[in-house]
């Protein structure tokens, strides 16, 4: 660590100062209706050195309130209707906007989820940070150079001279967070906003920004108001929780009593509904192992085209060479970081994508069906995505949608598709009366359970569910594993679960495959890979994922630093092929 | 299920009827139609409403200098140089600008949708051939194009609504390729196509309604722009004809006068931008009616 010495003295119990004190704050959209409040009484103090978790499900206000704080209100659509904000002895919510801007970033300082948004892409890193120090403080540019390095460093990010020079795009996500971060310590702010600082990263990543937020804020004795969805985060990170919904406070207490003793039903239904690893339920075995899907050594590449021609330079080797098989009635989840290739297998099994090697269903490859083969075959196979919203025309009413796959198959008469449209519409316990609505006039966990009943309307052997839960809030998230896993139960219906979550993925399968850069390192039985992971990937990945408890230790890992390698190769040249070797009981390991 | 709040219940459809009713709520939307009727029924009814023929040239239309007339009682709109009633002149020329405007404009729509829709669902050779192709007419000029093909082609009223229309399609082409193009890259695009759906039923049910907006927009745009090219032909004597009437051809032949003759240029423009603007109005509000997402939103 490089960091400068702590600027302050160590947290003094006795004389605990408040920084930001928020007194009944109420913050109002406009619209046609009239006000509608997005939050509603809020009160709360920050003490210096503090991490508060302000957490809750979409929607809940979270972040309007973040923005409050900021200032950041997109006024005069939304505006603070009553209470104060007062940052140390200064009132923030009639500041003029020239005063506040002297304070954003200097004594209060925000990140974003999207660090990739928030940064501007056509200036280098170091020109942006440069530009930061000097809007506050009048420096020389070769001093703020030095105060943007000392911040790069403090970071953890390696080589910050060459990073300084870089452009956002050439950084990776968790190196542009880090960067986020970087810009928001180097004027040492008294308080530092995270508005879901590592929803949009992996793992991995997630666990050494959350290392690094912590060892700055306890090395700077920054204030820290975390925004979060994530219990687990909220457990490792927060000292106090104020637990939000619909705008107002649900429970505020330390974070060790909520954990232990919830006082609100809300609070209480909130962490029974988080997955936790180690809290699934024992599944039934199979009767008979039937093999439905076969996937014999499949490799996905994209080309990519350089120069004026549109040569093929290089490959992106999303899928190297993978086997696996699903046996029928089973769950198999494919789990892996981001760009690792489990969406990509997906496709290839749906028939979106082109691959080498052969893929059967029922021992049919799609490929070489002629037209009414391959139409017949789609019957068996549906796909459910991450995001409802996108999968569904908007355009057409939720009726014509989750009917369309009858009317493409020549399924019944009319009346028929209707009928079957309308107990679809009750399976998926939505009310029939939605037949004529549109898609965007649903929640988001509403819309999901639309593409789960079109995706049944054909009655499939298998559904490819493709992050189908991670849009979703916990609690709705929770209540469509609990859909899937009865409709399952019900029909038999196979799911390959594509998903980067180990908790859920502990939650739902029978079977686990761990994937890393294209390639499989580690599939076995849910107990083989949860209970006795072998691959030192999967230790990480389990090692990695935050525990909803706060009295849970701390896992001492090395900290990680670096990214994962690039899939791409030039071509001619690819990864070393890994070959799994069963350490017993079918738990097939890649050698490390 | 949570956040039911926020639903409305009544069940949403869009019918012939309620479009209808929709657009009688909408001021400007009303507004738009009287332009659009005033222009159809003046235009289609001209043998009958104008009070003199719109070739006559009448002795009594110029000043003793031979200057154009201004409005008055007898010429409402005043005379022209050759001394005709500009009052018949406009409302015979309607029906040229308006056969323009929307039948050269409609089958240049046309063309570029095809276009546009082939190459951006289909892609490869066929996409890559058609756009090349877009790209070329782009560069060339636009103006010397429809200048050569009305040259060799005799011009008649429906032979320049047609070489507007070769000539005015690349833009749309373009516009809607781009559209099309990031359409078919979208989930729900993916989804219909594992459900088994062929091309025909994602072209016609998942990608062309999600087109109106932009056409509709862009067909109300084009109105305007080729009632002007239609002028410009004809200014350069390749367009309509004279002495057939047109807007554009009315102000093109007078333009010189503007200074001592100011209406004979100023109220065929006004009448072109009014029936652009009526067009437009009527367009945008049907964009927001047809479009189920805006629904529950207003």
């Amino acid at each position: 660590m490089t960091v400068a010495e702590p600027l302050l003295p160590a947290l003094d119990s006795d004389r605990q100062d408040i920084v930001l004190s928020v007194r009944n704050l109420h913050v109002s959209a406009r619209s046609e209706e009239g006000l509608v409040p997005l939050v509603q009484g809020l009160s709360f103090d920050l003490r210096r050195g503090e991490v508060l978790a302000i957490a809750g499900e979409s929607g809940s206000g979270k972040s309007i309130t973040s923005l409050a704080c900021m200032g950041l209100l997109p006024q005069p659509a939304v505006r603070i209707t009553e209470g104060s904000i007062r940052l140390g002895e200064t009132e923030l919510t009639d500041l003029p906007e020239s005063q506040m801007r002297a304070l954003r970033g200097a004594r209060i300082a925000m990140i974003f989820q999207e660090p990739m948004t928030a940064l501007n892409p056509v200036m280098s890193i170091g020109r942006q940070l440069i530009e930061a120090i000097r809007a506050h403080d009048p420096v020389s540019v070769s001093d703020a150079r030095a105060r943007a390095l000392e911040a790069v460093r403090a970071v953890r990010l390696s080589q910050p001279e060459k990073r300084l020079e870089q452009f956002p795009h050439e950084l990776s996500g968790g190196m542009r967070q880090r960067v986020m971060i970087a810009m928001a310590i180097a004027l040492r702010p008294d308080v530092l906003i995270a508005d879901e600082p590592t929803t949009a990263l992996d793992v991995t990543v997630q666990r050494e920004v959350l290392d690094l937020l912590r060892d700055l804020q306890r090395d700077l004795s920054t204030s820290v108001i975390l925004i979060t969805h994530d219990m687990g985060v909220v457990a490792e990170m927060a000292d106090r929780v104020i637990i939000m919904r619909h705008g107002s406070t649900v429970e505020s207490a330390s974070t060790v009593d909520l954990f232990e003793t919830p006082r609100e039903d809300y609070t209480r239904d909130l962490l029974a509904a988080v997955p936790r690893i180690g809290g699934a339920a024992a599944r039934a075995a199979l009767k008979k192992q039937e093999s439905l899907v076969r996937i014999e050594d499949v490799s996905v590449r994209f080309p990519i085209r350089q120069g004026v021609l549109g040569r093929i330079k290089a490959q992106v080797h999303a899928v190297e060479h993978v086997s696996l098989e699903i046996i029928r009635g089973e769950t198999l989840s494919l789990v892996g970081e981001s760009g690792c290739g489990k969406s990509t297998i997906a496709k290839a099994l749906v028939g979106l994508v082109p691959y080498s090697g052969n893929i059967e269903i029922n021992g049919k490859n799609l490929v070489r069906l002629n037209a009414a083969g391959r139409k017949a075959l789609r019957r068996d196979l549906q796909i459910i995505f991450q995001d409802p919203m996108a999968a569904l025309d908007a355009r057409m009413t939720v009726g014509e949608l989750i009917r369309e796959p009858l009317a493409i198959h020549d399924i019944g008469t009319a009346e028929e598709q209707r009928a079957r449209v309308y107990q679809l519409l009750e399976r998926v316990d939505l009310s029939p009366a939605y037949y004529n609505r549109y898609p965007h006039q649903f929640s988001g966990g509403q819309r999901q359970r639309i593409c789960i009943a079109r995706a049944l309307a054909l009655e499939p052997q298998l559904i490819v569910c493709d992050e189908s839960v991670a849009a979703l809030d916990v609690s709705i998230q929770a209540r469509i594993l609990d859909l899937l896993r009865d409709l399952q139960k019900e029909m038999g219906v196979t799911y390959l679960f594509i998903s980067h979550d180990m908790a859920v993925v502990e939650n739902i399968s029978d079977r686990v495959a761990v994937m890393y850069l294209g390639q499989i390192v580690e599939m076995g039985t849910r107990e083989q890979v949860f209970g006795d992971p072998r691959h030192s990937y999967t230790k990480r990945l389990l090692a990695a994922v935050p525990v909803p408890d706060p009295r849970s230790p701390r896992a001492g890992l090395p900290r990680l630093t670096g990214d994962v390698p690039s899939p791409v190769w030039p071509l001619g040249a690819g990864p070393a092929r890994q070959a799994l070797v069963d350490v017993g009981g079918g738990h097939m390991v890649a050698p490390d | 299920m949570t956040a039911n709040a926020s639903i409305s219940l009544e069940p949403a459809t869009v019918s012939a009827d309620s479009v209808w009713r929709k657009l009688a709520q909408r001021k400007l939307a009303v507004l738009g139609l009287v332009i659009m009727l005033i222009c159809i029924l003046g235009a289609s009814l001209a043998p009958w409403i104008t009070p003199f023929d719109p070739s006559a040239q009448h002795f009594d239309g110029l000043t003793i200098e031979g200057a154009p007339l201004p409005p008055g009682p007898v010429y409402w709109l005043g005379t022209d140089l050759l001394g005709r009633d500009l009052f018949s002149r406009l409302l015979f020329g309607a029906q040229t600008s308006l056969i323009i405007g929307v039948v050269a404009n409609g089958v240049s729509l046309l063309i570029g949708t095809l276009v546009g829709v082939t190459a951006g669902y289909f892609r490869g050779v066929v996409g890559a051939v058609l756009m090349r192709f877009t790209d070329l007419m782009m560069a060339f000029p636009a103006l010397l194009l429809a200048i050569c093909l009305a040259a060799i082609f005799s011009p008649s009223l429906w032979i320049v609504a047609m070489v507007i229309a070769l000539v005015n399609w690349v833009q749309t082409a373009r516009v809607i390729f781009t559209q099309t193009s990031s359409l078919v890259e979208r989930d729900y695009i993916a989804a219909v196509k594992t459900l088994g759906a062929g091309h025909r039923r994602i072209l016609f049910r998942h990608i062309l309604p999600h087109l109106v907006p932009t056409l509709i927009v862009w067909g109300t745009l084009g109105i305007s722009t080729t009632v002007l090219l239609e002028a410009t032909l004809s200014f350069l004597g390749v367009g309509v004809q004279p002495p057939t009437p047109s807007w554009g051809n009315i102000i093109f032949e007078n333009q010189t006068y503007f200074q001592s003759a100011p209406w004979l240029v100023f109220i065929p423009g006004a009448a072109i931008l009014a029936l652009a603007l009526g067009f437009n109005l009527v367009g945008d509000a049907l964009r927001d009616i047809l479009d189920p997402t805006q629904q529950g939103r207003d």
